[in-house]
């Protein structure tokens, strides 16, 4: 108990120093400007922030419209369970990025000019659009969480009727927009690096993003069930990790046809500065968890879906940033790293995230809902591998 | 009928009479330091480069289909008609997306502002909407930078080259660079030296096209995906409606 005291303490004491760190280095973005707090520069005009807080945030929010996708779309109902904590961990990454967006965005007090100055040839009008939407879909979908703490059955009706048209929406906006993240970087024709610069770049984001919604989501569940005490089903983690083998197959074989009709599979193979992020991007992504997947063992084992799912989150997230930073580095001449007030506005952002899950699992039936389970242990590490009957593990 | 801007390096003297005329005419600091700065930045617009006794000028192209024009959400920037690309401050929400689509790193940025805009050559439209020559264009001493009709300019460009051919790089840098910009190079020495990228890396396709081959989809792609996606969710949900009226039915009839 003791050392779970301390433990509780050293994590609080921590978020504190960060979030400290964080509103120093907000104040010093918003008195100073945005040379003060980034390494921003002419060379960089995109750093950390738009690869990490905004490209990656929603790629690992993409979790929310897969899994509303199996379940509503698709009828899988084994994953009911994981609808709530899913659509939430999906709410928290999209209104975070929009906390993001306002720190990067030189003229944030215009953000509303997306609605009333419109060019829809730019892709990132398409992104703005979509998320603002969603964002409002995820809040619809995330309704009745709150709706039911405050026993307001008339108004959690309605959401319920709306459902249909929520799903649907949903996952064609982010369809779109998951896609248009990619078609972002098809005008720098000549600049990204050839290793990232493909016409396919829409077709990869959207199909890197369900294999890191899907990874995501294995690392949430697991980790929120160690954090919260909170059962996990493991039938649901098997699924994921064997959609999520399916889907590292798929995104790994068209990354390499892309490279093949480019002629480029000599030129990834040399080492040059390029390839060596290149390398560690397909070796965490694509190589260790697809290797790892492909055990039975490790496919029906919490830790080993939990370490494989974290392998695809980093390799995925290098990804994003390889497209975002490494890609251009040989372009500009220049080669970027956050400050560390940069770094620190990311970090708290992502600790805040923390929190407000948190915060969330405490006060509202996040997840009350889904079936008893017949298993209830604390960590992961207590799971007994054993394949449980295909539907669910239940009584 | 489009204006344009051609700058033969080869007449050039490094005076730098430009880079003053430029200050001036757009209300900017301009000294001895700032004139031994040999870049483009968000105080000034063009700049002379110099490699032994080369010369070249940095400034924007005014390209005929302009990427930052394309990329940018609230539609900041345009192509006016008679060739200057302009930017409309007071639309710009700061995302800086012109800067990482520009081939040519052209638009700078007030990274020190609280109110940050985005800096860039804009062929000083005022002059030219009145049928006047460019800041730079009117003061330059020896002709090397030259304001006229593209078209005009074009032809005498290449004129120039196949008169001196032992003097030119066999190309007109910004004929067909992205699809043709409204300013054009000749120059003595590869363009590339300058850090300008070469037609086999930028091509002669307007970078808009990269984009716009999935952009234009859009509008079909919405109704389609929105149908199938309805489309799946009703066969998903009739199937239990359908095991329900069996059953129903099967009851039924036993009873």
């Amino acid at each position: 108990m003791k050392i779970m005291n301390i433990k509780v303490t050293f994590w609080r004491a921590l978020f504190v120093v960060i979030m400290l760190l964080g509103v120093y280095s907000a104040c010093v973005r918003y008195f100073k400007g945005l040379g003060a707090v980034s390494n921003l520069s002419d060379q960089s005009p995109w750093g950390l922030w738009i690869g990490f807080d905004c490209l990656c945030g929603i790629m690992l929010a993409a979790g929310g419209f897969c899994i509303c996708a199996a379940v509503y779309l698709f009828k899988i109902e084994r994953l009911h369970s994981i609808v709530r904590p899913t659509v939430l961990t999906a709410l928290l990454g999209y209104a975070l990025f929009i906390v993001g967006l306002l720190v990067d965005l030189g003229r944030p007090w215009y953000i509303w000019h997306l609605t009333v100055y419109m060019n829809p040839h730019s892709a990132m009008f398409e992104v703005g659009w979509c998320v603002m939407l969603y964002t409002t879909v995820l809040l619809f979908e995330f309704s009745p969480n709150v709706l039911e703490r405050l026993h307001l059955n008339w108004a959690l009706k309605i959401v319920k009727g709306m459902m249909p048209v929520l799903i649907v929406a949903g996952v064609l906006l982010s369809t779109l927009h998951q896609s248009s993240l990619g078609s972002l970087y098809l005008i720098m024709h000549g600049k990204l690096h050839p290793f990232w610069y493909t016409p396919a770049l829409p077709f990869f984001f959207f199909g890197t993003a369900i294999a890191a919604g899907l990874a995501m989501t294995i690392f949430e569940s697991t980790q929120s069930a160690k954090a919260f005490g909170r059962h996990l089903e493991l039938s649901v983690l098997v699924e994921l990790g064997g959609a999520l083998l399916v889907a590292l197959w798929v995104n790994g074989l068209l990354r390499f046809l892309d490279y093949y009709h480019r002629d480029m599979l000599a030129k990834i193979i040399q080492p040059s500065y390029e390839a060596y992020f290149l390398w560690l991007e397909i070796l965490l992504a694509f190589v260790i968890p697809i290797t790892m997947l492909s055990f039975k063992k490790v496919r029906l084992s919490p830790n080993g879906l939990y370490l494989a799912s974290l392998s695809a989150i980093l390799g995925l997230v290098t990804n994003r940033l390889n497209v975002a930073i490494t890609g251009l580095d040989t372009w500009s001449g220049h080669h970027y790293l956050p400050k560390w007030t940069e770094l620190m506005i990311t970090v708290s952002i992502i600790a805040f995230g923390f929190f407000l899950f948190a915060m969330a699992v405490k006060y509202l039936p996040i997840f009350e809902q889904g079936p008893a389970t017949s298993q209830p242990v604390r960590a992961p590490q207590k799971i007994r591998a054993e394949l449980p009957k295909p539907s669910h593990v239940a009584t | 009928m489009s204006k344009a801007i051609l700058y033969d390096a080869t007449l050039c003297i490094g005076c730098k009479m430009c880079e003053k005329a430029c200050a001036e005419h757009n209300g900017l600091p301009y000294d001895d330091s700032i004139a031994a700065e040999a870049k483009t930045s968000e105080h000034k617009f063009t700049a002379i480069l110099t490699e032994n006794d080369h010369f070249m000028r940095k400034l924007c192209m005014h390209c005929d289909e302009p990427a930052c024009a394309s990329a940018c959400p609230v539609g900041a920037f345009h192509k006016t008609a008679l060739g200057p690309v302009v930017y409309d401050v007071w639309k710009c929400i700061g995302c800086r997306y012109c800067m990482v689509a520009c081939a040519f790193a052209v638009p700078k940025y007030e990274w020190g502002s609280l109110n940050p805009r985005v800096r860039k050559c804009i062929m000083c439209p005022d002059l030219v909407k009145r049928g006047e020559q460019t800041a730079c264009a009117a003061i330059c001493p020896t002709g090397a930078t030259k304001f006229g009709e593209r078209d005009a300019l074009l032809m005498e460009a290449q004129d120039r080259i196949n008169q001196n051919p032992g003097n030119y790089v066999p190309h007109i840098y910004g004929k067909e660079e992205v699809g043709g910009t409204s300013v054009l190079f000749l120059s003595a020495v590869p363009f590339e030296r300058f850090g300008y990228p070469s037609i086999d890396k930028v091509g002669d396709k307007p970078l808009p096209e990269y984009t716009g081959v999935v952009m234009n989809r859009i509008p079909d792609f919405v109704p389609l995906w929105a149908v199938i996606l309805g489309g799946i969710y009703w066969l998903a949900n009739r199937k239990n409606e359908v095991a329900e009226a069996e059953a129903i039915e099967k009851h039924g009839g036993v009873a």
